[in-house]
């Protein structure tokens, strides 16, 4: 195992939530830690919580943070190799066969092969940071798949025999918990479950993701967040909607409509769910009333 | 770093597995390799590395927390749930089927009354409702739900299959007669049957026995267990062909007929077994019970919780259900009734053949009502 203890400049977590701060992202003590020691020592970091707490914008500003090129594969269940690896180029294969009459051809040159996400991570392991998103989506035999890729980061082309990546590759998969992952896959991986910001924080996200949201309403729109997640909601609000409920507010504020109004016509914003809405709507004064 | 200092590092892991965290020995290289990257400077470096290496989700973050101040600091740490344990319910495993007794006509009951805990099997009845069951067996293979699998196969009217055509090409000198296509193939999910076999719900359990049996039979992958006060699997039990040869081996292996209902612990114990929890993955997942718990719902809703994780749907088959004018009251009931993908009725033979594969499937299949 290749131990790097400093990557890009950054030779401890502290640092690294200093340079992520910098791209925007503020990032607590947990995930500065586990993305630290990901990349130190060569693992995937894996990246759970609820939807909208900032998984995927924790992968971009470490990408921003290493100067490196996002690659990001979506899973999905179906996902299939040619998806996620590669794949031939089958027309120009074609053309390049009639073309060549009697001549020889190699079909299975580089002009021929479209590298898909995880190839490409892996041709490029220094410039590029390869985004795993929604694992949880994909089904268990791509999960078994990337047992193979995680652990040794390398993958087969039968016509063109195993490429290998020269250094780690960085990796970052996220997942919902739609379902449980394989043991197998998260032991390969560093980890951490991004919770819900504390109120503090999550103010302080809002406001620099924000520029226009006051201070005030910032602290305002997270009082009255952090009430609604306490409800039994099928979606609770996640940081995203906390900052668009803040920017929407905002907007309505400046066309005249009082505060308390501003947040309750924005509420559509934070709350995405019909059922949600009706059950929160008799209460939603109350919930309001504290924030303001 | 002397020998000496190292051994928390390692009784920590240890210590982990002994909970019932999964710890690798590689994971305990990595958690030494992470904790001499983080400094380390103090207790909460060698605290963060554990979280991040070793990754406990949140819901086991306190347990795991307890662990680790019992390795390092020396704090006294409870183990969960011990003063139930000697209640608590076991896996049981009918090994190979050589070891299983031969099903005669006779009661087993005078060789399983001599168990310590007074646990005692049931004989059924002869099979009367087999024209159901025919049908049954007959439409469930068209019922079950597929997924599409990662294979192709090369099938008409699919999406073009390059890789054969370029093949083609090459054999006939670049011409393409005809475009070869492929198309995804699709699997039988696994399913997976769980059936409550308590007092409560006496006089269904012989039913889901026999639907469980039917679906061992015609299903690609199937498993069964039984769960009252023990679970018990019987999947083996189910798979002879015979109706009744398989029914009376089963009955012969539950040992826990009519007991008490712990099913939110006999769930855990189910999930905690990973190969059992295997079965559940991406499965189908046919709970039989009529969701009657003794004591509150917290246990249930917990390994529902894990259940639902793991499992692509599940159907839930109660007896009360049964009823038109039932409604999921009682706390455990309720509490889960949000995990659960479907609910319907499962009182009888029929009843229960008609919420797997649909009524209407099963008069075209020739049952006759």
């Amino acid at each position: 195992m290749v131990v790097r203890r400093s990557i890009a400049g950054i030779d401890s977590p502290e640092a690294l939530a200093e340079a992520m701060r910098a791209a925007q992202y503020i990032a607590d003590e947990g995930l500065s830690t586990a993305a630290y020691l990901g990349l130190a020592l060569g693992k995937p970091l894996l990246l759970e919580g609820a939807p909208g707490v900032g998984k995927t914008e924790a992968a971009k500003a470490l990408a921003a943070v290493l100067g490196r090129e996002l690659v990001r594969l979506q899973a999905y269940e179906g996902l299939d190799a040619a998806a996620a690896m590669y794949e031939w180029n089958f027309p120009r294969q074609m053309l390049a066969i009639r073309q060549a009459g009697d001549a020889y051809v190699n079909l299975y040159a580089d002009d021929f092969l479209i590298a898909r996400p995880m190839l490409l991570a892996l041709q490029r392991p220094r410039e590029r940071l390869l985004l795993i998103d929604e694992i949880d989506r994909a089904d268990h035999e791509f999960e078994a798949f990337l047992l193979e890729f995680l652990s040794d980061f390398s993958l087969s082309i039968p016509e063109r025999g195993t490429i290998r990546a020269v250094e780690p590759p960085v990796v970052v998969l996220t997942s919902n918990r739609t379902r449980e992952l394989h043991e197998a896959l998260r032991r390969r991986c560093v980890y951490h479950w991004i919770g819900y910001p504390d109120p503090q924080l999550e103010a302080q996200i809002v406001m620099m993701r924000a520029s226009s949201v006051a201070r005030d309403t910032a602290h305002r729109v997270v009082a009255a967040v952090g009430k609604l997640r306490a409800e039994p909601l099928a979606k609770p609000p996640g940081v995203a909607e906390t900052v668009e409920w803040a920017e929407a507010a905002t907007l309505l504020n400046a066309q005249g409509a009082p505060w308390p109004t501003a947040f309750a016509r924005a509420i559509g914003v934070a709350l995405k769910d019909q059922d949600d809405l009706a059950f929160v709507a008799p209460r939603l004064d109350r919930i309001l009333q504290g924030a303001a | 770093m002397t020998p000496r200092a190292l051994d928390p590092f390692l009784a920590f892991p240890r210590a982990l597995r002994a909970e019932g965290f999964p710890a690798a020995a590689a994971q305990t290289e990595d958690f030494l390799s992470a904790v001499g990257l983080l400094g380390p400077r103090s207790i909460r470096d060698v605290r963060r590395a554990a979280h991040a290496v070793f990754g406990p989700g949140p819901e086991r973050r306190q347990e795991f927390d307890d662990i680790f101040d019992m390795v390092f600091l020396g704090r006294a740490f409870l183990a969960p749930g011990e003063a139930a344990s000697e209640e608590a319910p076991q896996a049981f495993d009918a090994g190979d089927m050589d070891d299983l007794p031969e099903p005669d006509d006779e009661d087993p009951s005078g060789r399983e009354a001599s168990r310590r805990e007074r646990l005692f099997a049931r004989s059924f009845g002869p099979v009367d409702e087999a024209a159901l069951l025919a049908a049954f067996a007959r439409v469930l293979p068209g019922a079950l739900p597929r997924r599409r699998s990662r294979r192709f196969a090369p099938a008409r009217g699919g999406v073009a299959d390059p890789r054969r055509a370029l093949r083609d090409m090459a054999r006939r000198d670049g011409e393409v007669l005809r475009l070869p296509t492929r198309r995804r193939t699709a699997r039988q999910r696994r399913v997976l049957v769980l059936i409550d076999v308590s007092g409560s719900m006496k006089a269904g359990t012989e039913s889901a026995l026999r639907i469980a049996h039917g679906i061992i039979r015609t299903a690609e992958r199937a498993e069964a267990f039984t769960i009252g006060t023990r679970l018990t699997r019987v999947t083996r039990a189910l798979r002879r062909r015979s109706h009744d040869q398989a029914l009376a081996l089963a009955a012969g292996l539950v040992a826990d007929w009519d007991g008490g209902t712990r099913l939110g612990e006999a769930l855990s114990v189910f999930l905690s077994v990973p190969r059992f929890a295997g079965f559940a993955r991406g499965a189908l997942v046919i709970v039989v019970s009529d969701g009657l718990e003794r004591g509150g719902p917290e246990a249930l809703v917990a390994s529902m919780t894990r259940l639902r994780g793991l499992a692509w749907r599940i159907v839930w088959l109660s007896p009360l259900a049964s009823d038109p004018s039932y409604r999921p009251e009682t706390g455990a009931m309720r509490a889960i009734l949000p995990l659960i993908d479907h609910l319907d009725a499962g009182g009888d033979l029929a009843a229960m053949a008609a919420s797997l594969v649909g009524e209407h499937a099963l008069r075209r299949a020739g049952a006759v009502r």
